[in-house]
């Protein structure tokens, strides 16, 4: 059994000790906790556990704080970027991020997310994008793609009667006050990789003092759109991406 | 040397805000408060105190922002009037759910709904039942001067913060519009990073090696350390019951009767008092300032001794119950109130009171 | 010319069986358990482990954390 290539000295890749030992709460192969990982490894890699005040959403990620070491401030739905706004107006030395699904950023908290990326407000946002309410249930979201199946709209999103899927961070990369806003994914290594570069980048920025950077990661809810793990890493390269396409912007 | 000034209520505010060493401001324009963050823009406190003064999208945003503050422990305010209230209640509950102290003003104007922009008291209710959702408090002071709006800010944020309760200041039209002498309090510094770490050991101001992450929440799913927060929470509101009960006399001490009044309401109600008594009529003002924790101890030993309570209020008739409640059936209590934004003169109130002689 | 050898070490009480690790190792070495941890999920596990680079891509994926990737030069 004992395997003499495991030990400590060949090490290579392990957690990020700012991720807590915590057992997550999310689904099996959830997206969530690949995003959190990786916002962990960043702050460790920029030594900003100290420095750093995280704003939690509502919906599944409303227990972030659980799995995340460093200081929290839980929003109420939506709200996030109002709190993230004073907490580094009054702190400006902080590292300062919110993290938000769709529901939370382009719904319910529009119009915080579009003033406080107006005004340049040197944060981070994590924008976390499975066009499905999965806390509540798998409801219909504003990202919900045409013709997708929720239980709200359980025989497919229907435009003529819920209007269109938003491509919110489009319409933030229009305003004066972003500087950085990329979309991006977690589904394979490449892309993990990608996607830490681009939070590395958003978190660095907020430090600069450089406007306000938006990281969409285009995610799965596997459990609302009811398939397996690796069935919706597939479902979503195959209708996510084509309406949500990877990459920058905006980076200014 | 006092120097003493003439200015609007709201004036201020905005001044006593920047005077006591506030971190920050954050509002939305609305009648009849706007010359609070006017007044706040045109000083520029952040070229010399380091307050933030921001100008949010909406009354919703203006109390996420001041719950964002005060979660890392910092000297924060609001101040908005009746309609913009209504709008922050959501913040307001979860600020309370979640022990953060922080200062509001609600400068009352007249509804439901959009109402008018004239001056009412009707908001009592909404300030000290708890507007929002959940079991919570909110420290309610009610100034009756220009100079009380000035001093009420200070002792807001303490009351605010020696208890983690968030303090409203509930004003009205008539008190944040009128002009008045006032006496500013003296510029006190604004606390440094770690005069505010020792007073706030609760705030998020990043995880240090020697402690374990802290987190701002009004949230917890285990229903037995939901009901021992809540019991927590409570026990702080029987210790402010206990302690900050805070009420103006004016002629009571021979009184046969006694009217009860608070803010605008109050002053005219004074005059009353003083034409009354030069007609012989043995009544005197009990002003209640602390509207909640409600001055209901002293109402029930004035219910030994007088004939009857007589409540003013630019309302249908709010605070009439817990004076009411306080008295528990020893006298009468009546109410005289108008609505709409009408202030009733000295001589409304005389003829209302005599109504019941 | 040296051989790269990897191996990867589980923490079978945090992982939940998603199978992403699964998919994403590029040289087939993982595979999950036919028995199962104390949450009654069966785990990701070496079926191969001679095939392993260390290349971490099965950490990289891993929502939950639970793997520890090791490499050696031979």
């Amino acid at each position: 059994m004992s395997n003499p290539i495991i030990d400590p000295k060949n090490l290579v890749y392990e957690k990020s000790k700012v991720l807590s030992d915590n057992t997550m709460h999310y689904c099996p192969g959830c997206s969530h906790g690949t995003a959190h990982r990786i916002i962990a490894e960043v702050i460790e890699e920029m030594d900003r556990q100290k420095e750093t005040v995280g704003v939690a959403p509502v919906g599944c990620a409303v227990f972030i704080y659980n799995y995340l070491n460093v200081d929290f401030a839980e929003a109420a739905h939506g709200r996030a970027p109002a709190l993230a706004t004073a907490i580094k107006r009054l702190n400006p030395e902080k590292l300062v991020f919110t993290y938000q699904g769709d529901g939370d950023l382009a719904a319910i908290g529009t119009a915080e997310t579009i003033h406080a990326c107006n005004r340049g407000e040197n944060i981070a946002i994590i924008f976390i994008n499975n066009g499905i309410y999965g806390m509540t249930g798998g409801q219909m979201a504003p990202t919900t793609l045409e013709g997708m199946v929720s239980s709200t709209c359980p025989n497919g999103r229907d435009v003529a009667i819920h209007g269109h899927p938003l491509k919110i961070t489009e319409m933030l990369a229009l305003l004066e006050g972003t500087c950085y806003v990329t979309r991006q994914s977690v589904h394979t290594a490449a892309s993990v990789r990608k996607t830490k570069r681009a939070v590395r980048k958003a978190f660095e920025n907020s430090l600069q003092g450089k406007g306000t950077s938006i990281v969409e990661i285009v995610s799965t809810c596997n459990s609302g759109w009811k398939m397996t793990p690796h069935q919706a890493n597939l479902w979503m390269e195959e209708n996510m991406f084509p309406y949500y396409p990877l990459g920058d912007l905006k980076d200014k | 040397m006092e120097e003493v000034q003439l200015m609007k209520g709201n004036e201020a505010v905005a001044h006593a805000a920047i005077r006591c060493g506030s971190d920050g401001y954050f509002g939305y324009p609305i009648t009849p408060q706007s010359e609070i963050m006017e007044t706040l823009m045109a000083e520029r406190p952040w070229e010399t105190t380091g307050m933030v003064v921001l100008q949010a999208e909406s009354e919703v945003a203006s109390i996420y922002m001041v719950f964002g503050g005060a979660a890392t422990g910092k000297k924060v305010l609001t101040t908005s009037s009746s309609p913009g209230v209504s709008l922050m209640q959501e913040g307001i509950s979860f600020a309370c759910g979640a022990d953060l102290p922080c200062l509001l003003v609600n400068v009352m104007r007249g509804g439901p709904g959009l109402g008018t922009i004239q001056p009412s008291q009707s908001d009592y209710f909404q300030s000290v039942k708890g507007g929002g959702h959940g079991d919570y408090k909110l420290i309610t002071l009610a100034p009756a001067s220009v100079q009380e709006m000035a001093d009420f800010v200070e002792l807001g944020f303490q009351l605010s913060f020696k208890y983690r309760i968030p303090c409203m200041m509930l004003s009205d039209g008539v008190i944040g519009q009128m002009m008045e002498k006032v006496v500013l309090p003296p510029f006190k510094p604004r606390r440094t990073q770690e005069e505010l770490l020792e007073q706030c050991p609760w705030a998020a101001t990043g995880k240090t090696e020697d402690r374990e992450r802290i987190v701002i929440t009004s949230l917890d799913l285990d229903p037995y350390r939901m009901e021992k927060k809540n019991e927590e929470r409570q026990s702080r509101y029987r210790l402010v019951e206990a302690t900050e009960v805070r009420y103006e006399e004016f002629m009571c001490t021979d009184a046969d009767y006694l009217i009860v009044a608070f803010g605008s309401a109050a002053r005219i109600c004074q005059n009353a008092v003083e034409s009354l008594r030069a007609e012989g009529i043995k009544v005197g003002l009990l002003r209640p300032i602390t509207l909640w924790p409600f001055p209901g101890k002293i109402l029930a030993k004035y219910a030994e001794k007088v004939r009857f309570m007589l409540t003013v209020e630019l309302n249908a008739g709010q605070m009439v119950e817990d004076v009411r409640l306080s008295v528990n059936g020893k006298v009468p209590v009546y109410h005289y109130g108008r609505m709409g934004g009408i202030v009733p003169t000295p001589e409304e109130v005389s003829t209302a009171f005599n109504k019941y002689l | 010319m040296a051989k790269i050898k990897g191996a990867v070490l589980v923490d079978t009480e945090r992982c939940k069986g998603c199978d992403i690790c699964v998919q994403a190792c590029p040289y087939d070495v993982l595979a999950l358990s036919k028995t199962f941890n104390t949450k009654g999920y069966a785990f990701s596990y070496m079926l191969h482990p001679d095939q392993c680079i260390g290349c971490a891509s099965c950490g990289l994926v891993c929502p939950d954390g639970c793997i520890q990737v090791f490499k050696v030069k031979e």
